[in-house]
C-alpha cells in the first residue's frame, strides 16, 4: 500500500488518472474513526450507543472530506451515499437480529413437552402449556384457508380467464388490491359485527376467526393465483382448444394442474401470513384456558392472542407467564418460518420438471 | 368454442358463472364490511359521556385517536422510508450478487414474523433501552415541543411505538422499491456511467427517476400499513388518548386500532359500538390512502398490465 | 404429468389432516377426568370482574379438582359486561367489582332475570390497593389521601415537595422528578382508588370515582402486571397489594396514625364499614367507608362481589351453588388468598354470605 494520504503533487505526474484514494480508504476510515470515538467515549465516559453513534459520524464526515481533498467533490458525494446506505442497512437488521436472539434465547427455556401438551386449565403457579392455543390457531386457520382458496382460486380464475380486461374485472382487481390494505382489527372487527349481528350480541368463536381472517387472506390468494394463472403459457390452452375440449374443462384439466405448484405456494404464503394475526381473534375469538376443538361454539385461545394476554394480563404470577409468552412467540415465529419453507420447497417440488 | 354442443356449452356456462361469483363474493365482502360496521358503529355515533371513556361526543373522543394514529405512521414513514430506501439500493445496487441474496432473505424474515413478536419485542427489549436516549434529547434538545420531555422512564412512548411500526413497515417499502429498482432499465444505467458517472450519479440520474411513482407508492402502502397495525403499538404504548407533539413523554396520544385492542374486552353496549364506529373512521382513512397508493401505481406505470 | 403434480400434492395433504385428527381426538395433557368420585357434572359459566380473575382460577381449579365432571368456565370481561350479560340471562352468575346500582335500573333487570325474585348478591373478595413507588433510598414513606391525590392530579410534581415533606420528618427525599402510574384500561381498582381520593381527600380529588382513570397525564398501563412492569425510579402508582413485589409501599394516612396495607388491614377496614341497608334481604352490599379512623384499619381497599338468582332448574342448581359456597368458604377464600394475594373475608361477613348462598332453591 501507498502513502495514506497521497501528496497534491501526484496529481501532475499522472494527468490521464484522477487521483482515487487507496482501495482500503473505507477500512483505513473506519478504523480510525473507530479508534477516536472509542477514546472519545472512554476519556468522557460515554456508553456505547453515544460511542457507537459518534465512532459512525466521524466515518461518515471523514471519509468524505478526505475524499473530497484527494478525489473531488463527486466522488466524496459518492463515497458519503455509499456509506449512507450500507449504515441504512446496518441500522435495519440490527432491530432484526435482536429481536431472533432475544426470542430465540428468552423462548428456547420454556419449551418442553409438558409446554406443547398441557393447556392452562387448571393451572395456578408454574408454568403450564400452549396445547389449546396451537389447536386453537390451528383450526383457525385451516377455517380460514377453506374458506379463502375456493373464493380466491375462482375468482383469480374469472380474472384471467373470463373478465380479463372487462370493466368488472378492473375493478375486482383493483379492489383486491386496496383489499390488501385493510387494517387487521378492521377484518376481526367486521367479523365480530356480523356474527353479533347473525347469532346474536357479543358472539365469540373460532369460526368468527377463521372469517375476520380470510377477509386478509383472500385477497393474498387472487394476487398469487392471478399471477400464476398468468404464466400458464397460451400455447397450452390453445392446443387444448383445438382438441376440441370445452374451456371450463382446459381450465380444470390443464391450465389449473400446470399452475398448481405456484399456487399452494401463494396459498402456503398466504397461510404464513394470516397464522400470526392477533388483533381481529382478540375481538372475534376471545380467550379460553381449556382446550376447545368446536370453531362454533365458545371461545377459542389461540397463539398470537396468547402471546398478547400472557404478556399484557398475566394475573397473579406475572414472570411465569411472560416467559411463557416468550416461549409461544418462539413456537409461533417456528411455525410462521416453517411454513415459508414449505413454500419454497412446494414450489421446487411441484414445479413441472420441463420448462416451456 | 362457442358453437360447441349444448352439454358443452352449460359447463362453461356453470363454471364461467361460477367464477364471476366468487369474484363478486370478494366485492361483496369488501361492501360488506363498510356495511357492517356501519350497521354496528351507528349507535356508537350518538354515544354519551360514559361510553367514551370521559370524552363529551364521538367526535371529540375520535379526533385524538385519529391524531394518534397519524402522528405514530408518519414518524413510522419517516423513520421507514429512508432505511428502506438504503437496503433497497443495497441490494440492488452496491452489495454483490451473493449478499444481496442474503439480504434479501433476511428482509422477507422481517416481514414474516408476526406483529404481537415486534410488540413484545418493543416492550421488553427496545423500550428499557431507549430511555437513555430520550434522557438525552429531553437535557439537550428539549427546547423542541417534539422532546419537551419530562421523558418517559419506561421508553413506552410514541416515539419507541413509531420505531417498532418503522420496523414492520421497511421490509413493505423495501420489497417494492427494490423490484423497481432492479427493472430499471440497463442501457440508461449504462448509458450514465459511460459518460463518466459515479455510481450515486448514475443512480440520481438513472434509478431514482424511473422508481419515483413505485417509491410514493411503497410508501403509502407502508403508511397503510403502519395506520392499522395494533398489536405492537398496544403492547407498548403508554396511552392516555391526547393531543400532544411531545413525543417523548409518558402521557402519549393513542392510535384508533390500539385503542380498540386495549379497551375492546371491558367496554360494553354502546361502547362497543363507539369503539367499531373508530374501527370503521380507520377504515376509511386506510381505504383512502391504499385507494391513492393504488390509484398512483396504476396512473404511472401503463407499462404494467394490472 | 399433471396427474403426479396432484398425487405429489393429495398425498401429504391427507397426511397432514388425519395427523391432525389423530392429535385433535385427545385433549390436553392435563385436561384428563381425574379418578375423584363426584356425581356433580355439567357446565356453568361465569363473566364479570376482572380484579376476581386470579381468585376465579383458583376457586375453578379447587372446584373442578373436588368434581372433575364439572367445568366452571369464566369469562374476566369486566365487571359491566359482567351484570350486563347476568341480566340478559347469558351467564349463570356474574362478578362486579361494585354492586348492583339501583339507578341504573341493574337490581330491576336482575330482579327480571331472576323469574321476578330479587337477586342474590354476596362480598367474594376483597383486596387492599397499595400506592407503590420506587425512589432510591427512602423506603418507607407515609403520605396523606390528600397528598396522594395532590400526587396524581399532578399539583405536587417533586419528590421533595413540601406536602410531602411534612408527613415524612427525617427521612431525606430527593428533587426526583415524579411520575405518576396509572391503569389504562377500565378497571375496579382505579374505581375504588379514585373513591377513596374523592372521599378522603379533603378535597384535593375534583374528580368522580370511575373506572376509567378520569386524568390525561402520567403514564398508562394495562393491568396490575403492567402497573408495576412501569413504575421506575421516581414513579408511583396504584395496585393491588399483592403483587406489589420489590416496590415499596406507602403508609397511609388513617386517623393520625399512618397504616401499611395489608389483607388483615382491608378485612378490618371491611368489618367496620356498614351493610347497606336500603337493600333487599339476599343483597349483602357494603357501604365502604373510606374515612374510618378505626386503629389499624386499611380503608384503601377493593371489595368485589358474586351476583346469582335466588332459584335455579335443577341442572344448574347443584353446581352453582356448590361452586359459590366453595367461593366463600373458608377453604375457597384461603384458597384465593394464597393465589390470588387477597384478603381472606372477615368471618361475620362469611358466615352472612354463606347463609345467603344456602337459601339457593329449585325453580
Amino acid at each position: 500500500m501507498t502513502a495514506v494520504a497521497p501528496e497534491p503533487s501526484l496529481v501532475v505526474e499522472h494527468p490521464l488518472q484522477r487521483p482515487r484514494l487507496p482501495k482500503l480508504a473505507p477500512l483505513i476510515a473506519a478504523v480510525i474513526a473507530a479508534a477516536a470515538a472509542v477514546l472519545l467515549g472512554l476519556s468522557l465516559g460515554w456508553g456505547v450507543a453515544p460511542i457507537v453513534v459518534t465512532g459512525g459520524l466521524i466515518y461518515l464526515v471523514g471519509l468524505s472530506t478526505w475524499s473530497r481533498l484527494v478525489e473531488n467533490a463527486r466522488a466524496a458525494t459518492d463515497r458519503l451515499v455509499t456509506s449512507l446506505v450500507w449504515t441504512a442497512l446496518v441500522i435495519a437488521l440490527i432491530p432484526l437480529i435482536s429481536l431472533l436472539y432475544t426470542v430465540i434465547s428468552k423462548g428456547s427455556s420454556s419449551i418442553n413437552a409438558k409446554f406443547l401438551t398441557w393447556s392452562m386449565r387448571n393451572v395456578l403457579d408454574g408454568p403450564g402449556g400452549i396445547y389449546h392455543a396451537i389447536m386453537g390457531t390451528l383450526i383457525i386457520t385451516l377455517g380460514a384457508a377453506i374458506i379463502s382458496v375456493p373464493i380466491g382460486l375462482l375468482a383469480a380464475v374469472y380474472l384471467v380467464e373470463y373478465g380479463q380486461h372487462s370493466r368488472l374485472a378492473s375493478w375486482i382487481r383493483f379492489l383486491v388490491d386496496v383489499m390488501t390494505g385493510i387494517p387487521s382489527i378492521v377484518a376481526g372487527l367486521f367479523a365480530y359485527a356480523l356474527f353479533s349481528i347473525i347469532v346474536g350480541p357479543g358472539t365469540q368463536m373460532g369460526f368468527g376467526g377463521s372469517v375476520a381472517l380470510s377477509i386478509l387472506m383472500i385477497p393474498i390468494v387472487v394476487r398469487s393465483s392471478e399471477e400464476m394463472l398468468k404464466l400458464v403459457p397460451t400455447d397450452l390452452r390453445e392446443a387444448s382448444y383445438a382438441l376440441g375440449v370445452p374451456k371450463w374443462k382446459t381450465i380444470l384439466k390443464v391450465v389449473i394442474p400446470t399452475a398448481m405448484a405456484g399456487i399452494i405456494t401463494g396459498v402456503t404464503l398466504a397461510i404464513a401470513r394470516v397464522i400470526g394475526e392477533t388483533a381481529p381473534l382478540l375481538i372475534i375469538c376471545g380467550a379460553t384456558d381449556s382446550v376447545n376443538l368446536n370453531p362454533f361454539s365458545g371461545q377459542m385461545a389461540s397463539l398470537p392472542v396468547f402471546i398478547y394476554s400472557s404478556y399484557q394480563s398475566p394475573g397473579a404470577n406475572p414472570e411465569v407467564l411472560r416467559q411463557m409468552a416468550w416461549g409461544a412467540a418462539l413456537v409461533l415465529i417456528i411455525i410462521v418460518m416453517a411454513l415459508n419453507i414449505l413454500a419454497r420447497v412446494l414450489g421446487k417440488v411441484l414445479s413441472p420438471k420441463t420448462g416451456h | 368454442m362457442k358453437a360447441g354442443s349444448p352439454k358443452r356449452r352449460l359447463g362453461d356456462l356453470v363454471f364461467s358463472n361460477l367464477t364471476r361469483a366468487a369474484g363478486l363474493t370478494i366485492l361483496v365482502a369488501l361492501a360488506g364490511v363498510g356495511i357492517f360496521l356501519l350497521a354496528q358503529g351507528a349507535p356508537g355515533l350518538t354515544a354519551g359521556k360514559e361510553d367514551l371513556r370521559g370524552h363529551a361526543n364521538f367526535l371529540s373522543y375520535v379526533a385524538p385517536l385519529v391524531f394518534g394514529t397519524l402522528l405514530a405512521a408518519v414518524l413510522a414513514l419517516l423513520i421507514a422510508v429512508p432505511l428502506a430506501l438504503g437496503v433497497a439500493l443495497s441490494i440492488s445496487h452496491f452489495a454483490p450478487r451473493r449478499l444481496a441474496t442474503v439480504i434479501g432473505y433476511l428482509v422477507d424474515l422481517l416481514a414474516a414474523v408476526p406483529s404481537v413478536v415486534y410488540g413484545l419485542w418493543g416492550i421488553g427489549v427496545l423500550g428499557p433501552k431507549i430511555v437513555p436516549l430520550y434522557e438525552w434529547l429531553d437535557k439537550h434538545v428539549g427546547w423542541l415541543p417534539f422532546f419537551a420531555g419530562p421523558y418517559s422512564n419506561t421508553g413506552r412512548t410514541i416515539l419507541t411505538a413509531s420505531i417498532v411500526l418503522a420496523l414492520m413497515v421497511i421490509p413493505i417499502v423495501t420489497a417494492i422499491t427494490r423490484e423497481i429498482f432492479m427493472q430499471t432499465p440497463r442501457l440508461n444505467e449504462e448509458a450514465a456511467l459511460a459518460l463518466g458517472a459515479t455510481r450515486w450519479e448514475m443512480i440520481r440520474l438513472a434509478v431514482l427517476p424511473y422508481g419515483r411513482s413505485g417509491i410514493v407508492s411503497a410508501a403509502m402502502l407502508g403508511l397503510g400499513r403502519a395506520l392499522g397495525e395494533t398489536m405492537a403499538v398496544a403492547l407498548v404504548l403508554s396511552a392516555s388518548n391526547v393531543v400532544t407533539w411531545n413525543l417523548i413523554s409518558s402521557t402519549n396520544p393513542s392510535t384508533i386500532a390500539a385503542n380498540i385492542a386495549l379497551t375492546f374486552s371491558d367496554a360494553t353496549g354502546t361502547a362497543r359500538n363507539a369503539l367499531i364506529a373508530s374501527g370503521l373512521v380507520l377504515f376509511v382513512i386506510t381505504f383512502v390512502v391504499n385507494f391513492a397508493a393504488r390509484a398512483i401505481v396504476a396512473r404511472y406505470e401503463p407499462g404494467r398490465k394490472k | 404429468m399433471n396427474r403426479t403434480v396432484l398425487r405429489r400434492v393429495a398425498a401429504p395433504c391427507i397426511a397432514t389432516l388425519a395427523l391432525g385428527l389423530a392429535v385433535s381426538a385427545c385433549g390436553a395433557g392435563n385436561e384428563d377426568t381425574g379418578s375423584k368420585t363426584s356425581n356433580l357434572s355439567g357446565t356453568i359459566k361465569g363473566a364479570g370482574s376482572s380484579a376476581q380473575e386470579a381468585a376465579m382460577k383458583a376457586w375453578r381449579a379447587g372446584f373442578q379438582t373436588d368434581n372433575p365432571k364439572v367445568t366452571v368456565n369464566y369469562d374476566p370481561s369486566g365487571s359491566g359486561a359482567g351484570v350486563e350479560q347476568f341480566n340478559a340471562g347469558a351467564i349463570d352468575f356474574a362478578a362486579s367489582d361494585a354492586a348492583l346500582d339501583p339507578t341504573k335500573g341493574e337490581v330491576d333487570a336482575a330482579k327480571a332475570r331472576c323469574g321476578g325474585k330479587n337477586a342474590l348478591e354476596v362480598p367474594s373478595y376483597v383486596s387492599p390497593i397499595a400506592v407503590v413507588y420506587k425512589l432510591n433510598g427512602v423506603d418507607k414513606l407515609n403520605l396523606s389521601a390528600k397528598t396522594i391525590a395532590d400526587i396524581f392530579s399532578g399539583k405536587v410534581t417533586k419528590w421533595n415537595d413540601a406536602e410531602i415533606a411534612a408527613d415524612n420528618s427525617g427521612v431525606t427525599l430527593p428533587s426526583t422528578a415524579i411520575t405518576t402510574v396509572h391503569r389504562g384500561d377500565e378497571s375496579g381498582t382505579t374505581k375504588n382508588f379514585t373513591d377513596y381520593l374523592s372521599k378522603a381527600g379533603e378535597g384535593a380529588w375534583k374528580y368522580d370515582p370511575d373506572k376509567v382513570w378520569p386524568l390525561k397525564s402520567g403514564e398508562a398501563a394495562t393491568g396490575t402486571s403492567g402497573v408495576i412492569a412501569a413504575i421506575k425510579e421516581g414513579s408511583i402508582g396504584y395496585a393491588d397489594e399483592s403483587q406489589a413485589g420489590d416496590l415499596s409501599k406507602a403508609n397511609i394516612k388513617v386517623g393520625d396514625a399512618f397504616t401499611a396495607p395489608s389483607a388483615e388491614g382491608a378485612a378490618k377496614a371491611l368489618e367496620v364499614s356498614p351493610i347497606d341497608d336500603t337493600r333487599t334481604e339476599g343483597d349483602l352490599a357494603i357501604k365502604v367507608d373510606r374515612t374510618t379512623t378505626e386503629a389499624g384499619a386499611y380503608p384503601l381497599f377493593l371489595a368485589s362481589y358474586v351476583i346469582a338468582c335466588p332459584t335455579y332448574d335443577a341442572a344448574k342448581l347443584d353446581l352453582v351453588k356448590g361452586f359459590l359456597k366453595y367461593v366463600v368458604s373458608t377453604a375457597g377464600q384461603q384458597a384465593a388468598a394464597s393465589n390470588a394475594g387477597s384478603a381472606p373475608l372477615p368471618a361475620s361477613l362469611q358466615t352472612k354470605a354463606a347463609a345467603i348462598i344456602d337459601t339457593i332453591a329449585a325453580k
